[in-house]
């Protein structure tokens, strides 16, 4: 079993070490700093942070005036909130605006856990995908959390970073540099493709670890930037890999899935198939017993890749639920 | 080009250049009302309505109260004007080209496609327009952003915010009302433009804002009631903000929509309707 490190942990340390280099540094929180992490930094530079309270909306916009200002604003709360709770602010001030801000959310997805429907943000990356200018990045792991967290820091922009609640386990080493707009291939293999963001990235290469042992070579590719994506290693697997799975802990639509399927369309046309959370929302249950009521495990991406060899046509994998 | 990064400039002490007398804000007044009718009339489209009522508001502001400097719109020490009630982009436009940000000219282009005079504020695309707006009850929220910039860089600028009274019913105006006084932000003023119309009829029949006052002292401001036509006014409730310490001040601007043509005045249809050429040709014989 791999090592499991809390993202949002190294977040809020990555945050501090960012503070002490850069005095322009701001971070907003919205009374959730001490599950966030940004607390670290709070407590480091007191005067450099803003708890702006359950005002979501308002956070956003004061974080593009600080902005605008200069500021290297970073902005965190749950990405529920970051996303649903303030879409409007997000769009009019950050997108059309393309300020300097980085909103940082943390608890993504359905391992939120018990908090149930209306806590589990699995909608988040068709809202900030759809906006003009805004970089999209979920990270695999601790380690490819703080290498993304430094370069936003470091790109002028307004990003996205989703960070779940649970430890997520290592996939890299620590001499690991994260290029923005990069897939990383985690796994060399010619049969088929899965790609993954997030924590369905160990899931991706556990499945990849049973599929060797029936025969199947599996490329496994991680696509931390969600936007831009980096089209040519879509197009370099489907010529190469003949077949695409995409796994990720979002809804069917607008996710990664929708968006390699776009590139896979337009440029080189393979049968695909999909491992996410379909069109409902999940329930209240721990992380772990979510992810197999709701399939997203290394099984049904097994299952996926053997559906899209054999198969065809494309289809969802995790439909029997 | 896009000037979409606002950092640029270096802060050099400049002195106001702007000290306009009560008589010539006046004069100035009435020529930015002018600008608004023919503004929106050759647009055919546009809310004439709220931006004769801030037409004094804002000509206070940038010809005698503001520390700005047109030659240089990202200097950092700059006072600044947030207009959140996006709306009325017409009388900021034409504040601004009359005060050299950019060719008085270019405000015939008012709304057409390749203007830089959008029907909302943009904030990349207009010299001197600091936020883009349009979607109402935001200004605040990034006043507040900008008047912290301030304090972490001990900059003195004054952060001036612009709002209709229709915005008031927007519940991000009232978090950041409650987050500046939260902040203790002397450096930050709120305007409001109360000419008590929205685009549907009266504030008080849509949705009634009273106790006004009230509400903005119980979230912790310092409260101007004005007459938002009266230059006097207006400047002494400038004044006294600047000297309130350790909150923010709203000046309650007692304006009148349509404000200065007689047949607009307290009149919804100019709202969000431009003038025809009839209407337009008879404002602007009234603001000779």
């Amino acid at each position: 079993m791999a090592v499991e490190v809390s993202t949002r942990e190294t977040y809020g340390k990555t945050l501090v070490e960012l503070g002490k280099q850069n005095t322009d540094i701001v971070v907003l929180d919205a009374d959730l700093s001490s599950s966030t992490m940004t607390h670290f930094f709070a407590r480091e530079f007191p005067d450099r942070f803003f708890d702006c309270g359950l005002e979501e909306q308002n956070m956003i916009g004061v974080a593009a005036g600080l902005a605008s200002s200069g500021k290297i604003v970073f902005a965190s709360t749950f990405a529920i909130f970051a996303s649903c709770r303030c879409f409007d602010q997000l769009r009019m001030y950050l997108s059309q605006m393309r300020l300097n801000v980085k909103v940082v959310a943390t608890h993504a997805g359905i391992t939120v856990g018990e908090d149930g429907t209306s806590h589990q943000a699995i909608e988040d990356l068709a809202l900030y995908c759809a906006l003009p200018g805004f970089t999209v990045i979920v990270p695999a792991d601790a380690i490819e959390t703080a290498e993304a967290v430094r370069l936003a820091a470091a790109t002028y922009g307004p990003f996205y970073i989703r960070l779940s609640r649970p430890k997520t386990p290592l996939v890299y080493q620590e001499n690991y540099h994260f290029t923005l707009g990069r897939a990383v291939t985690m796994r060399q293999g010619k049969d088929v493709t899965v790609m993954a963001m997030g924590i369905m990235v160990a899931k991706a290469l556990e499945a990849a670890d049973i599929l060797v042992r029936q025969g199947l070579e599996c490329r496994v590719i991680n696509m931390p930037t969600v936007k831009p994506l980096d089209e040519e290693a879509i197009v370099k697997a489907a010529s190469e890999t003949g077949a695409i799975v995409v796994a990720e802990e979002h809804l069917a639509h607008g996710g990664l899935g929708s968006r390699v399927a776009q590139v896979v369309a337009r440029e080189r046309p393979v049968l695909m198939s999909f491992v996410n959370l379909g069109d409902r929302y999940a329930l209240s249950g721990k992380p772990e017993e979510l992810l197999q009521r709701y399939g997203l495990t290394a099984k049904n991406i097994e299952k996926a890749v053997r559906t899209v060899i054999k198969s065809g046509k494309p289809r969802a994998a995790n439909k029997a639920h | 080009m896009l000037n979409h990064i606002k950092i640029s400039a270096e802060s050099t002490p400049e002195a106001n250049i702007f000290d306009f007398s009560v008589p010539k804000l006046r004069e100035m007044a009435k020529r930015l009302r002018r600008h608004v009718i023919t503004m929106t009339a050759t647009a055919g489209s546009g809310h004439p309505g709220g931006s004769l009522s801030a037409a004094d508001i804002a000509t206070a502001l940038y010809f005698k109260a503001m520390r700005h400097n047109p030659q240089n719109p990202q200097w950092q020490d700059r006072d600044r004007l947030i207009l959140s009630k996006g709306h009325a982009a017409p009388i900021l436009y034409a504040t601004l080209a009359e005060s050299g940000y950019f060719p008085v000219p270019e405000l015939s282009t008012l709304r057409r496609l390749g203007s830089r005079l959008q029907g909302h504020t943009d904030g990349n695309l207009t010299p001197g327009v600091e936020m883009s707006a349009g979607s109402l009850g935001m200004g605040l929220s990034f006043g507040i952003g900008v008047a912290l910039a301030a304090r972490l860089d001990s900059r003195d600028y004054r952060t001036y915010v612009l709002l209709s009274d229709g915005e008031c019913d927007e519940g991000q105006t009232w978090e950041a009302a409650l987050a500046a006084a939260h902040f203790k932000l002397d450096n930050l003023t709120a305007i409001i433009d109360y000419n008590k119309i929205q685009l549907s009829g009266w504030t008080r029949d849509i949705m009634n804002l009273e106790p006004f006052n009230q509400k903005w002292q119980a979230f912790g401001w310092h409260i101007i009631d004005t007459d938002g036509h009266d230059f006097n006014q207006i400047l002494a409730a400038l004044q006294e903000a600047r000297n309130t310490k350790n909150k923010p001040t709203v000046i309650i601007a007692r304006t009148v929509k349509g404000k200065g043509v007689s047949f607009m005045e307290n009149n919804v249809k100019f709202h969000g309707k431009a003038p025809t050429t009839e209407e337009a040709e008879k404002a602007l014989k009234e603001l000779e």
